[in-house]
Protein backbone atom coordinates (compact mmCIF):
# COMPACT_ATOMS: atom_id res chain seq x y z
CA UNK A 1 0.00 0.00 0.00
CA UNK A 2 1.45 3.36 -1.18
CA UNK A 3 0.79 6.11 0.92
CA UNK A 4 1.27 10.14 0.63
CA UNK A 5 1.42 12.93 3.06
CA UNK A 6 3.52 15.60 4.74
CA UNK A 7 6.17 14.91 8.18
CA UNK A 8 5.56 15.97 11.48
CA UNK A 9 9.01 16.15 12.72
CA UNK A 10 9.97 15.59 16.54
CA UNK A 11 12.86 15.03 18.47
CA UNK A 12 13.93 12.03 20.64
CA UNK A 13 11.49 10.65 23.70
CA UNK A 14 8.45 11.98 22.60
CA UNK A 15 6.35 10.15 25.58
CA UNK A 16 2.44 9.13 25.81
CA UNK A 17 2.34 11.99 28.38
CA UNK A 18 2.80 14.58 25.32
CA UNK A 19 0.96 12.26 22.88
CA UNK A 20 -2.23 12.10 25.20
CA UNK A 21 -2.06 13.60 28.59
CA UNK A 22 -2.96 11.79 31.06
CA UNK A 23 -4.95 14.29 32.38
CA UNK A 24 -7.82 13.85 29.46
CA UNK A 25 -8.18 10.24 30.16
CA UNK A 26 -11.14 10.37 32.23
CA UNK A 27 -13.01 10.02 28.45
CA UNK A 28 -12.48 6.97 26.00
CA UNK A 29 -14.35 9.07 23.18
CA UNK A 30 -11.78 9.10 20.54
CA UNK A 31 -13.37 12.43 18.69
CA UNK A 32 -12.74 13.76 22.19
CA UNK A 33 -8.91 12.49 23.03
CA UNK A 34 -7.93 12.95 18.84
CA UNK A 35 -8.28 16.75 19.97
CA UNK A 36 -5.79 17.02 22.92
CA UNK A 37 -3.39 14.75 20.41
CA UNK A 38 0.45 16.32 20.93
CA UNK A 39 -1.07 19.41 22.55
CA UNK A 40 1.68 19.39 25.24
CA UNK A 41 4.31 19.47 22.56
CA UNK A 42 3.28 21.25 19.61
CA UNK A 43 -0.19 23.13 20.27
CA UNK A 44 -0.77 23.40 16.18
CA UNK A 45 -0.76 20.00 15.55
CA UNK A 46 -4.44 19.37 15.53
CA UNK A 47 -5.14 22.29 13.07
CA UNK A 48 -2.70 21.22 11.25
CA UNK A 49 -2.94 17.66 10.71
CA UNK A 50 -4.41 15.81 7.21
CA UNK A 51 -5.16 12.74 6.68
CA UNK A 52 -2.16 10.86 5.28
CA UNK A 53 0.61 12.75 7.16
CA UNK A 54 3.54 11.05 8.63
CA UNK A 55 4.77 11.51 12.58
CA UNK A 56 8.35 11.50 12.46
CA UNK A 57 10.73 11.23 15.38
CA UNK A 58 14.04 10.02 16.47
CA UNK A 59 14.78 7.61 19.21
CA UNK A 60 12.42 6.47 21.83
CA UNK A 61 9.62 7.35 20.28
CA UNK A 62 6.81 6.35 22.66
CA UNK A 63 7.97 6.21 25.64
CA UNK A 64 6.79 5.94 29.01
CA UNK A 65 3.02 4.89 29.55
CA UNK A 66 1.33 1.83 28.13
CA UNK A 67 -1.89 4.24 26.93
CA UNK A 68 -3.02 2.65 23.81
CA UNK A 69 -4.87 5.62 23.38
CA UNK A 70 -1.79 7.30 22.22
CA UNK A 71 -1.39 5.14 18.63
CA UNK A 72 -5.30 5.53 18.90
CA UNK A 73 -5.38 9.01 18.50
CA UNK A 74 -2.42 9.31 16.22
CA UNK A 75 -4.31 6.81 13.55
CA UNK A 76 -7.94 8.58 14.73
CA UNK A 77 -6.04 12.33 13.76
CA UNK A 78 -5.26 11.00 10.57
CA UNK A 79 -1.52 10.16 10.37
CA UNK A 80 -0.96 7.18 8.11
CA UNK A 81 2.02 6.04 10.20
CA UNK A 82 5.08 6.86 12.12
CA UNK A 83 8.60 6.88 11.00
CA UNK A 84 10.87 6.76 13.98
CA UNK A 85 14.61 5.78 14.46
CA UNK A 86 13.02 3.86 17.56
CA UNK A 87 10.17 2.84 19.30
CA UNK A 88 10.02 2.60 22.83
CA UNK A 89 8.16 -0.86 22.98
CA UNK A 90 4.52 -0.55 24.59
CA UNK A 91 4.02 1.91 22.16
CA UNK A 92 5.32 -0.37 19.11
CA UNK A 93 3.34 -3.38 20.30
CA UNK A 94 0.11 -1.06 20.56
CA UNK A 95 0.55 0.23 17.27
CA UNK A 96 0.90 -3.48 15.71
CA UNK A 97 -1.91 -4.50 17.74
CA UNK A 98 -4.24 -1.65 16.49
CA UNK A 99 -2.92 -1.09 13.19
CA UNK A 100 -0.93 1.85 12.81
CA UNK A 101 1.92 1.35 10.79
CA UNK A 102 5.22 1.52 12.65
CA UNK A 103 8.39 2.14 10.70
CA UNK A 104 11.78 1.95 12.09
CA UNK A 105 14.55 4.05 9.65
CA UNK A 106 17.43 6.11 11.33
CA UNK A 107 18.28 7.43 8.09
CA UNK A 108 14.50 8.63 7.07
CA UNK A 109 14.15 9.99 10.65
CA UNK A 110 16.90 12.02 10.77
CA UNK A 111 17.03 13.47 7.40
CA UNK A 112 13.37 14.50 7.41
CA UNK A 113 12.27 18.16 8.67
CA UNK A 114 8.75 19.26 9.30
CA UNK A 115 6.83 19.81 6.58
CA UNK A 116 9.23 17.45 4.36
CA UNK A 117 6.69 15.56 1.60
CA UNK A 118 7.19 11.26 2.14
CA UNK A 119 6.23 8.31 0.08
CA UNK A 120 5.81 4.95 2.00
CA UNK A 121 5.36 1.97 0.75
CA UNK A 122 4.12 -0.10 3.49
CA UNK A 123 4.85 -3.99 1.92
CA UNK A 124 8.46 -2.96 1.37
CA UNK A 125 9.03 -0.66 3.95
CA UNK A 126 10.59 1.97 1.38
CA UNK A 127 10.41 5.08 2.13
CA UNK A 128 10.53 8.65 -0.17
CA UNK A 129 11.19 11.51 0.78
CA UNK A 130 9.88 13.30 -2.20
CA UNK A 131 10.91 17.40 -0.70
CA UNK A 132 15.00 16.14 -0.28
CA UNK A 133 14.75 13.45 -3.24
CA UNK A 134 16.16 10.69 -1.26
CA UNK A 135 14.98 7.06 -0.71
CA UNK A 136 15.53 5.12 2.50
CA UNK A 137 14.42 1.72 3.50
CA UNK A 138 12.54 0.73 6.85
CA UNK A 139 13.98 -2.46 9.45
CA UNK A 140 11.27 -4.96 8.11
CA UNK A 141 8.98 -6.72 10.55
CA UNK A 142 9.35 -10.22 11.86
CA UNK A 143 7.00 -12.49 9.90
CA UNK A 144 5.08 -13.01 13.05
CA UNK A 145 4.18 -9.27 13.71
CA UNK A 146 3.23 -9.56 10.13
CA UNK A 147 0.74 -11.81 10.33
CA UNK A 148 -0.82 -9.93 12.61
CA UNK A 149 -0.71 -6.67 10.47
CA UNK A 150 -2.05 -8.86 7.49
CA UNK A 151 -5.25 -9.77 9.52
CA UNK A 152 -5.72 -6.32 10.53
CA UNK A 153 -4.74 -6.07 13.97
CA UNK A 154 -4.40 -8.54 17.56
CA UNK A 155 -8.24 -8.88 17.82
CA UNK A 156 -8.92 -9.96 14.06
CA UNK A 157 -5.43 -12.27 14.01
CA UNK A 158 -6.93 -13.69 17.53
CA UNK A 159 -10.78 -14.06 16.05
CA UNK A 160 -8.86 -16.33 13.66
CA UNK A 161 -7.11 -18.47 15.70
CA UNK A 162 -10.53 -19.15 17.83
CA UNK A 163 -12.14 -19.55 14.38
CA UNK A 164 -9.27 -22.23 13.30
CA UNK A 165 -9.78 -24.19 17.14
CA UNK A 166 -13.41 -24.67 16.70
CA UNK A 167 -14.00 -27.99 14.36
CA UNK B 1 18.87 -19.13 30.91
CA UNK B 2 18.52 -16.16 33.03
CA UNK B 3 15.87 -16.04 35.24
CA UNK B 4 14.16 -14.22 32.79
CA UNK B 5 14.55 -17.08 29.93
CA UNK B 6 13.43 -19.53 32.80
CA UNK B 7 10.19 -18.09 33.88
CA UNK B 8 9.06 -17.54 29.98
CA UNK B 9 10.51 -21.24 29.01
CA UNK B 10 8.11 -22.74 31.87
CA UNK B 11 5.21 -20.65 30.47
CA UNK B 12 5.86 -21.69 26.69
CA UNK B 13 6.24 -24.97 27.14
CA UNK B 14 9.74 -25.55 26.38
CA UNK B 15 12.85 -26.61 27.55
CA UNK B 16 14.76 -23.67 26.32
CA UNK B 17 14.05 -20.06 24.98
CA UNK B 18 16.34 -17.78 23.56
CA UNK B 19 16.24 -13.44 23.16
CA UNK B 20 14.71 -12.75 20.07
CA UNK B 21 12.31 -15.41 20.01
CA UNK B 22 8.94 -15.05 19.64
CA UNK B 23 6.63 -17.17 22.06
CA UNK B 24 2.93 -17.50 23.16
CA UNK B 25 3.27 -17.70 27.15
CA UNK B 26 0.53 -18.29 29.48
CA UNK B 27 -0.28 -15.73 32.03
CA UNK B 28 -0.84 -15.78 35.51
CA UNK B 29 -2.30 -13.07 36.18
CA UNK B 30 -4.13 -10.01 34.06
CA UNK B 31 -4.52 -6.34 35.85
CA UNK B 32 -6.56 -3.79 34.68
CA UNK B 33 -7.13 -0.30 36.04
CA UNK B 34 -10.23 2.36 35.49
CA UNK B 35 -8.55 4.33 32.97
CA UNK B 36 -7.03 1.43 30.68
CA UNK B 37 -10.04 -1.62 31.49
CA UNK B 38 -12.76 -0.02 29.70
CA UNK B 39 -10.60 0.31 26.42
CA UNK B 40 -9.87 -3.32 26.94
CA UNK B 41 -13.06 -4.34 28.03
CA UNK B 42 -14.68 -3.05 24.70
CA UNK B 43 -12.30 -4.93 23.11
CA UNK B 44 -12.55 -7.99 24.65
CA UNK B 45 -16.18 -8.18 23.84
CA UNK B 46 -15.31 -7.66 20.29
CA UNK B 47 -13.84 -10.91 20.42
CA UNK B 48 -17.25 -12.75 21.42
CA UNK B 49 -15.51 -15.13 23.62
CA UNK B 50 -18.24 -14.42 26.46
CA UNK B 51 -16.21 -15.02 29.72
CA UNK B 52 -12.21 -14.11 30.43
CA UNK B 53 -10.26 -17.55 30.76
CA UNK B 54 -9.88 -17.59 34.69
CA UNK B 55 -11.85 -15.00 36.68
CA UNK B 56 -9.46 -15.88 39.65
CA UNK B 57 -6.79 -15.06 37.52
CA UNK B 58 -8.13 -10.80 36.03
CA UNK B 59 -7.54 -8.47 38.84
CA UNK B 60 -9.22 -4.38 38.65
CA UNK B 61 -8.48 -1.83 40.73
CA UNK B 62 -10.21 1.41 40.52
CA UNK B 63 -7.12 3.96 41.26
CA UNK B 64 -6.22 6.19 38.92
CA UNK B 65 -9.34 8.65 39.18
CA UNK B 66 -10.80 7.15 41.88
CA UNK B 67 -12.23 7.42 44.39
CA UNK B 68 -14.38 9.22 41.09
CA UNK B 69 -12.61 12.62 40.94
CA UNK B 70 -15.75 13.68 38.08
CA UNK B 71 -18.24 12.13 36.45
CA UNK B 72 -16.47 11.07 33.00
CA UNK B 73 -14.57 9.21 35.68
CA UNK B 74 -17.42 7.95 37.74
CA UNK B 75 -18.80 6.35 34.47
CA UNK B 76 -15.62 4.83 33.29
CA UNK B 77 -14.93 3.07 36.80
CA UNK B 78 -18.76 2.08 36.70
CA UNK B 79 -18.05 0.57 33.45
CA UNK B 80 -15.00 -1.32 35.08
CA UNK B 81 -16.73 -2.89 37.92
CA UNK B 82 -20.01 -4.26 36.13
CA UNK B 83 -17.84 -5.75 34.27
CA UNK B 84 -15.85 -7.50 36.61
CA UNK B 85 -19.13 -8.07 38.55
CA UNK B 86 -20.28 -9.95 35.33
CA UNK B 87 -17.67 -11.62 35.12
CA UNK B 88 -16.56 -12.35 38.83
CA UNK B 89 -13.27 -11.51 38.77
CA UNK B 90 -10.84 -10.15 41.17
CA UNK B 91 -12.16 -6.86 42.00
CA UNK B 92 -10.93 -4.53 45.13
CA UNK B 93 -13.33 -1.58 45.62
CA UNK B 94 -12.81 1.72 47.43
CA UNK B 95 -12.04 1.73 50.88
CA UNK B 96 -10.49 -1.96 50.18
CA UNK B 97 -8.35 -1.17 47.43
CA UNK B 98 -4.72 0.42 47.12
CA UNK B 99 -2.51 1.71 44.29
CA UNK B 100 -2.85 -1.65 42.25
CA UNK B 101 1.40 -2.23 42.20
CA UNK B 102 1.22 -1.87 45.99
CA UNK B 103 -2.14 -3.73 46.28
CA UNK B 104 -1.26 -7.03 43.93
CA UNK B 105 2.65 -8.18 46.12
CA UNK B 106 0.51 -7.40 49.40
CA UNK B 107 -2.83 -9.18 48.47
CA UNK B 108 -0.47 -11.89 47.95
CA UNK B 109 -1.73 -11.82 44.32
CA UNK B 110 1.79 -11.46 42.72
CA UNK B 111 4.28 -13.92 43.39
CA UNK B 112 7.38 -15.59 41.88
CA UNK B 113 8.14 -17.19 39.05
CA UNK B 114 4.66 -15.78 37.68
CA UNK B 115 3.83 -14.35 34.28
CA UNK B 116 2.18 -11.03 34.92
CA UNK B 117 0.32 -8.80 32.90
CA UNK B 118 -0.84 -5.91 32.95
CA UNK B 119 -2.51 -2.59 31.08
CA UNK B 120 -0.27 -0.34 33.20
CA UNK B 121 3.56 0.20 32.23
CA UNK B 122 4.30 -0.05 35.77
CA UNK B 123 3.49 -3.86 36.01
CA UNK B 124 7.00 -4.31 35.79
CA UNK B 125 6.70 -3.80 39.90
CA UNK B 126 6.28 -7.14 40.31
CA UNK B 127 9.71 -8.16 39.06
CA UNK B 128 11.02 -7.44 42.92
CA UNK B 129 8.88 -10.88 43.82
CA UNK B 130 11.10 -12.40 40.91
CA UNK B 131 8.20 -12.47 38.51
CA UNK B 132 8.55 -11.61 35.34
CA UNK B 133 5.68 -8.47 34.61
CA UNK B 134 5.30 -6.43 31.68
CA UNK B 135 2.70 -3.59 31.07
CA UNK B 136 0.76 -3.75 27.99
CA UNK B 137 -1.98 -2.01 26.00
CA UNK B 138 -5.69 -2.61 26.35
CA UNK B 139 -5.94 -4.61 23.04
CA UNK B 140 -3.14 -7.11 24.41
CA UNK B 141 -4.89 -6.78 27.64
CA UNK B 142 -8.41 -7.87 26.19
CA UNK B 143 -6.44 -11.25 24.04
CA UNK B 144 -5.08 -11.98 27.86
CA UNK B 145 -8.45 -12.19 29.62
CA UNK B 146 -10.12 -13.93 27.11
CA UNK B 147 -7.16 -16.37 26.24
CA UNK B 148 -4.71 -16.87 29.40
CA UNK B 149 -1.67 -16.29 26.55
CA UNK B 150 -0.02 -13.51 25.21
CA UNK B 151 2.47 -13.42 22.05
CA UNK B 152 6.05 -12.10 23.20
CA UNK B 153 9.38 -11.52 21.99
CA UNK B 154 11.84 -12.78 24.68
CA UNK B 155 14.01 -9.70 26.34
CA UNK B 156 17.43 -10.13 25.95
CA UNK B 157 18.94 -9.36 29.59
CA UNK B 158 21.06 -6.81 30.65
CA UNK B 159 22.54 -7.83 34.50
CA UNK B 160 23.48 -4.38 36.81
CA UNK B 161 25.59 -5.28 39.50
CA UNK B 162 25.62 -3.47 42.65
CA UNK B 163 28.38 -3.55 44.89
CA UNK B 164 29.20 -1.90 48.38
CA UNK B 165 27.27 -0.75 51.16
CA UNK B 166 24.09 1.57 50.68
CA UNK B 167 25.60 5.37 52.43
CA UNK B 168 23.25 6.58 54.55
CA UNK B 169 20.16 8.22 52.94
CA UNK B 170 20.58 6.45 49.75
CA UNK B 171 18.10 3.49 48.81
CA UNK B 172 16.27 1.89 45.76
CA UNK B 173 15.00 5.07 44.51
CA UNK B 174 18.12 6.55 44.28
CA UNK B 175 20.09 3.66 42.63
CA UNK B 176 17.20 3.30 40.30
CA UNK B 177 17.63 7.17 39.27
CA UNK B 178 21.21 6.66 39.27
CA UNK B 179 21.59 3.94 37.06
CA UNK B 180 18.46 5.39 34.69
CA UNK B 181 20.51 8.74 34.93
CA UNK B 182 23.62 6.59 33.63
CA UNK B 183 22.61 3.98 31.37
CA UNK B 184 19.29 7.36 29.66
CA UNK B 185 15.61 6.99 29.05
CA UNK B 186 16.48 4.19 26.26
CA UNK B 187 19.43 2.80 27.86
CA UNK B 188 17.56 -0.87 28.12
CA UNK B 189 15.17 -0.66 25.42
CA UNK B 190 13.14 -3.96 24.92
CA UNK B 191 15.62 -5.62 27.50
CA UNK B 192 14.95 -6.95 31.29
CA UNK B 193 17.06 -4.90 33.98
CA UNK B 194 17.93 -8.05 36.59
CA UNK B 195 19.46 -6.23 39.68
CA UNK B 196 21.67 -8.13 41.54
CA UNK B 197 25.25 -7.75 43.71
CA UNK B 198 25.47 -7.35 47.61
CA UNK B 199 23.71 -3.56 47.54
CA UNK B 200 20.57 -5.30 46.47
CA UNK B 201 20.64 -8.39 48.90
CA UNK B 202 20.97 -5.36 51.70
CA UNK B 203 17.88 -4.02 50.26
CA UNK B 204 14.58 -4.07 52.01
CA UNK B 205 11.66 -5.20 49.52
CA UNK B 206 10.12 -2.08 49.51
CA UNK B 207 13.25 -0.89 47.98
CA UNK B 208 13.38 -3.41 45.36
CA UNK B 209 9.95 -2.73 45.08
CA UNK B 210 10.57 0.73 43.70
CA UNK B 211 13.96 -0.11 41.83
CA UNK B 212 11.51 -3.05 39.76
CA UNK B 213 8.80 0.30 39.11
CA UNK B 214 11.27 2.37 37.69
CA UNK B 215 13.20 0.00 34.94
CA UNK B 216 10.22 0.72 31.83
CA UNK B 217 11.97 4.37 32.78
CA UNK B 218 14.84 2.77 31.39
CA UNK B 219 12.88 1.72 28.51
CA UNK B 220 13.03 -1.95 29.83
CA UNK B 221 10.44 -4.79 29.55
CA UNK B 222 10.81 -5.66 32.70
CA UNK B 223 13.05 -5.46 36.36
CA UNK B 224 13.88 -8.18 37.95
CA UNK B 225 15.44 -9.70 41.10
CA UNK B 226 16.50 -13.15 41.94
CA UNK B 227 14.57 -14.85 45.15
CA UNK B 228 16.10 -14.89 48.52
CA UNK B 229 15.35 -15.07 51.70
CA UNK B 230 14.16 -11.33 52.08
CA UNK B 231 11.07 -12.02 49.18
CA UNK B 232 10.77 -15.43 50.70
CA UNK B 233 9.57 -13.90 53.97
CA UNK B 234 7.62 -11.34 52.76
CA UNK B 235 5.52 -13.94 49.89
CA UNK B 236 4.90 -16.10 53.41
CA UNK B 237 3.94 -12.84 55.40
CA UNK B 238 1.35 -12.35 52.93
CA UNK B 239 -0.27 -15.79 52.93
CA UNK B 240 1.26 -17.74 50.43
CA UNK B 241 3.65 -20.80 51.19
CA UNK B 242 3.23 -22.44 47.58
CA UNK B 243 4.86 -20.63 44.57
CA UNK B 244 7.89 -21.82 42.07
CA UNK B 245 11.15 -19.84 41.62
CA UNK B 246 13.35 -19.84 39.68
CA UNK B 247 17.42 -18.18 39.16
CA UNK B 248 19.66 -17.65 36.54
CA UNK B 249 22.17 -19.89 35.97
CA UNK B 250 25.84 -19.50 36.37
CA UNK B 251 26.54 -19.77 33.28
CA UNK B 252 23.52 -17.22 31.95
CA UNK B 253 24.51 -14.93 28.74
CA UNK B 254 23.84 -11.31 29.53
CA UNK B 255 23.31 -8.68 26.54
CA UNK B 256 25.36 -6.61 28.98
CA UNK B 257 26.96 -6.36 32.70
CA UNK B 258 26.69 -2.89 34.09
CA UNK B 259 28.74 -2.66 38.06
CA UNK B 260 28.17 -0.05 39.74
CA UNK B 261 30.36 1.00 43.20
CA UNK B 262 27.00 2.17 45.63
CA UNK B 263 29.43 3.27 48.70
CA UNK B 264 30.08 6.46 46.17
CA UNK B 265 26.36 7.46 45.36
CA UNK B 266 24.30 10.19 46.17
CA UNK B 267 20.68 10.63 47.27
CA UNK B 268 19.79 11.65 43.67
CA UNK B 269 17.19 13.69 41.92
CA UNK B 270 15.69 13.37 38.60
CA UNK B 271 15.49 17.20 36.92
CA UNK B 272 12.63 17.85 34.52
CA UNK B 273 11.37 16.54 31.74
CA UNK B 274 12.83 12.95 31.71
CA UNK B 275 13.60 10.17 34.76
CA UNK B 276 17.06 10.43 33.33
CA UNK B 277 17.91 13.89 33.63
CA UNK B 278 19.74 12.84 37.09
CA UNK B 279 21.59 14.99 39.43
CA UNK B 280 23.33 14.30 42.70
CA UNK B 281 21.61 15.85 45.58
CA UNK B 282 25.67 18.08 46.34
CA UNK B 283 25.08 19.69 42.59
CA UNK B 284 21.16 20.30 42.71
CA UNK B 285 21.94 24.13 43.66
CA UNK B 286 18.62 26.64 44.87
CA UNK B 287 15.20 25.07 43.79
CA UNK B 288 12.37 26.67 45.71
CA UNK B 289 9.33 24.12 45.45
CA UNK B 290 5.07 24.46 45.68
CA UNK B 291 4.44 21.05 46.56
CA UNK B 292 5.89 17.97 47.79
CA UNK B 293 4.22 14.22 47.22
CA UNK B 294 5.21 11.43 48.66
CA UNK B 295 3.26 7.99 47.94
CA UNK B 296 2.55 6.52 44.79
CA UNK B 297 3.36 3.18 43.52
CA UNK B 298 6.83 3.84 43.64
CA UNK B 299 7.43 5.00 46.77
CA UNK B 300 3.72 4.45 48.72
CA UNK B 301 4.79 1.84 51.05
CA UNK B 302 5.25 1.36 54.69
CA UNK B 303 8.98 1.48 54.67
CA UNK B 304 8.61 5.02 52.25
CA UNK B 305 6.18 6.10 55.09
CA UNK B 306 8.12 5.31 58.03
CA UNK B 307 11.24 7.06 56.56
CA UNK B 308 9.24 10.33 55.92
CA UNK B 309 7.65 10.49 59.36
CA UNK B 310 10.84 10.06 61.09
CA UNK B 311 12.22 13.25 59.08
CA UNK B 312 8.47 15.05 59.73
CA UNK B 313 9.40 14.02 63.82
CA UNK B 314 8.75 17.61 65.78
CA UNK B 315 9.11 19.32 62.56
CA UNK B 316 6.89 21.99 60.89
CA UNK B 317 6.20 21.46 56.51
CA UNK B 318 7.59 24.95 55.46
CA UNK B 319 4.86 27.82 55.12
CA UNK B 320 4.75 27.51 51.43
CA UNK B 321 4.69 24.36 50.44
CA UNK B 322 1.64 21.81 49.85
CA UNK B 323 2.66 18.60 51.02
CA UNK B 324 0.67 15.88 50.15
CA UNK B 325 1.17 12.06 51.73
CA UNK B 326 -0.67 9.16 50.04
CA UNK B 327 -0.15 5.72 51.51
CA UNK B 328 -0.23 3.16 48.95
CA UNK B 329 -2.80 0.99 50.37
CA UNK B 330 -5.56 0.90 52.46
CA UNK B 331 -3.25 -1.78 54.81
CA UNK B 332 -0.36 0.67 54.48
CA UNK B 333 -2.64 3.43 55.95
CA UNK B 334 -3.73 1.15 58.90
CA UNK B 335 -0.38 0.32 59.31
CA UNK B 336 1.12 3.31 59.01
CA UNK B 337 -2.15 4.82 61.20
CA UNK B 338 -1.33 2.06 64.03
CA UNK B 339 2.37 3.44 63.95
CA UNK B 340 1.83 7.20 64.44
CA UNK B 341 3.33 8.21 61.46
CA UNK B 342 -0.04 9.44 60.17
CA UNK B 343 -0.59 11.47 63.25
CA UNK B 344 2.48 12.80 62.54
CA UNK B 345 2.72 13.55 58.85
CA UNK B 346 -1.13 15.33 60.27
CA UNK B 347 0.67 17.52 62.80
CA UNK B 348 4.06 18.31 60.53
CA UNK B 349 1.56 20.04 58.16
CA UNK B 350 0.58 17.50 55.34
CA UNK B 351 -2.98 16.28 53.63
CA UNK B 352 -2.81 12.95 53.90
CA UNK B 353 -4.99 11.28 50.91
CA UNK B 354 -6.80 7.68 50.40
CA UNK B 355 -4.97 5.49 48.29
CA UNK B 356 -5.30 6.68 44.77
CA UNK B 357 -2.97 7.52 41.62
CA UNK B 358 -4.34 11.22 41.68
CA UNK B 359 -1.76 13.45 41.33
CA UNK B 360 1.31 11.44 39.13
CA UNK B 361 -0.51 11.62 36.27
CA UNK B 362 -2.03 15.04 36.51
CA UNK B 363 -5.79 13.84 37.51
CA UNK B 364 -6.67 14.91 40.64
CA UNK B 365 -5.63 15.29 44.50
CA UNK B 366 -2.28 18.06 43.49
CA UNK B 367 -2.80 18.95 40.02
CA UNK B 368 -0.01 21.74 39.19
CA UNK B 369 -0.83 25.10 37.98
CA UNK B 370 1.43 26.86 34.87
CA UNK B 371 4.64 27.72 36.77
CA UNK B 372 4.39 25.56 39.96
CA UNK B 373 7.07 22.99 41.11
CA UNK B 374 6.78 20.14 42.81
CA UNK B 375 9.28 17.27 43.84
CA UNK B 376 7.40 13.89 43.77
CA UNK B 377 8.19 10.51 44.74
CA UNK B 378 6.62 8.96 41.84
CA UNK B 379 8.19 7.89 38.67
CA UNK B 380 7.61 10.38 36.23
CA UNK B 381 8.54 14.37 35.31
CA UNK B 382 7.81 14.53 31.40
CA UNK B 383 6.00 17.82 30.67
CA UNK B 384 2.62 18.14 31.85
CA UNK B 385 2.81 15.18 33.80
CA UNK B 386 1.49 16.30 36.78
CA UNK B 387 -0.47 19.24 35.25
CA UNK B 388 -0.20 22.46 33.60
CA UNK B 389 2.58 22.11 30.70
CA UNK B 390 4.65 24.93 32.08
CA UNK B 391 4.84 23.25 35.66
CA UNK B 392 7.57 21.27 36.78
CA UNK B 393 8.16 18.19 38.53
CA UNK B 394 11.89 17.08 40.27
CA UNK B 395 11.87 13.57 41.42
CA UNK B 396 13.39 11.59 44.30
CA UNK B 397 13.60 9.82 47.48
CA UNK B 398 11.01 9.80 50.27
CA UNK B 399 13.83 10.73 52.75
CA UNK B 400 14.83 14.04 50.51
CA UNK B 401 11.02 14.67 49.61
CA UNK B 402 10.53 14.93 53.10
CA UNK B 403 13.48 17.12 53.79
CA UNK B 404 12.42 19.55 51.04
CA UNK B 405 8.47 19.91 52.48
CA UNK B 406 10.47 21.19 55.69
CA UNK B 407 13.05 23.59 54.23
CA UNK B 408 10.88 24.81 50.96
CA UNK B 409 13.29 23.88 48.83
CA UNK B 410 14.95 20.69 47.05
CA UNK B 411 17.42 19.65 50.33
CA UNK B 412 19.31 16.86 51.98
CA UNK B 413 18.17 14.54 54.91
CA UNK B 414 21.20 16.15 56.95
CA UNK B 415 20.41 19.46 56.79
CA UNK B 416 17.05 17.97 58.84
CA UNK B 417 18.25 15.63 61.09
CA UNK B 418 22.52 15.48 61.37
Amino acid sequence: MRLKGKAHKYGPDVNTDVIIPARYLNVSDLDELTKRCMEDIDREFASRVRTGDFIVATTNFGCGSSREQAPLVIKHSGISGVIASSFARIFFRNAINIGLPVLECTEAAEATEMGDELEVELTTGEIINLTKSKKFYAKPYPAFMLEITKEGGLIEYTKERLRAKKP
Amino acid sequence: MTLTERILAAHSGKRKVSPGEFISATVDLVLANDIMAPLAIKEFQRLGVGKVFDARKVVMVPDHFCPNKDIQSAEQAKLMRQFAREQGLVYFEVGRMGIEHVLLPEQGLALPGQVIVGADSHTCTYGALGAFATGMGSTDIAVAMAMGEVWMKVPPTIRFVYHGELPKWVGGKDLILYTIGDIGVDGALYSVMEFSGEAIDALSMDGRFTMANMAVEAGAKAGIFNVDNKTKEYVTMHGNETYLTYQSDEDAEYANVIEYDVSKIEPQVAFPCLPSNVKPLSQVGEVRLDQVVIGGCTNGRLGDLRVAARLFQGKQIHSEIRCIVIPGSQQVYLEALREGLIETFIEAGAAVSTPTCGPCCGGHMGVLAAGERCLSTTNRNFVGRMGSPQSEVYLASPAVAAASAILGRIASPEEVIS
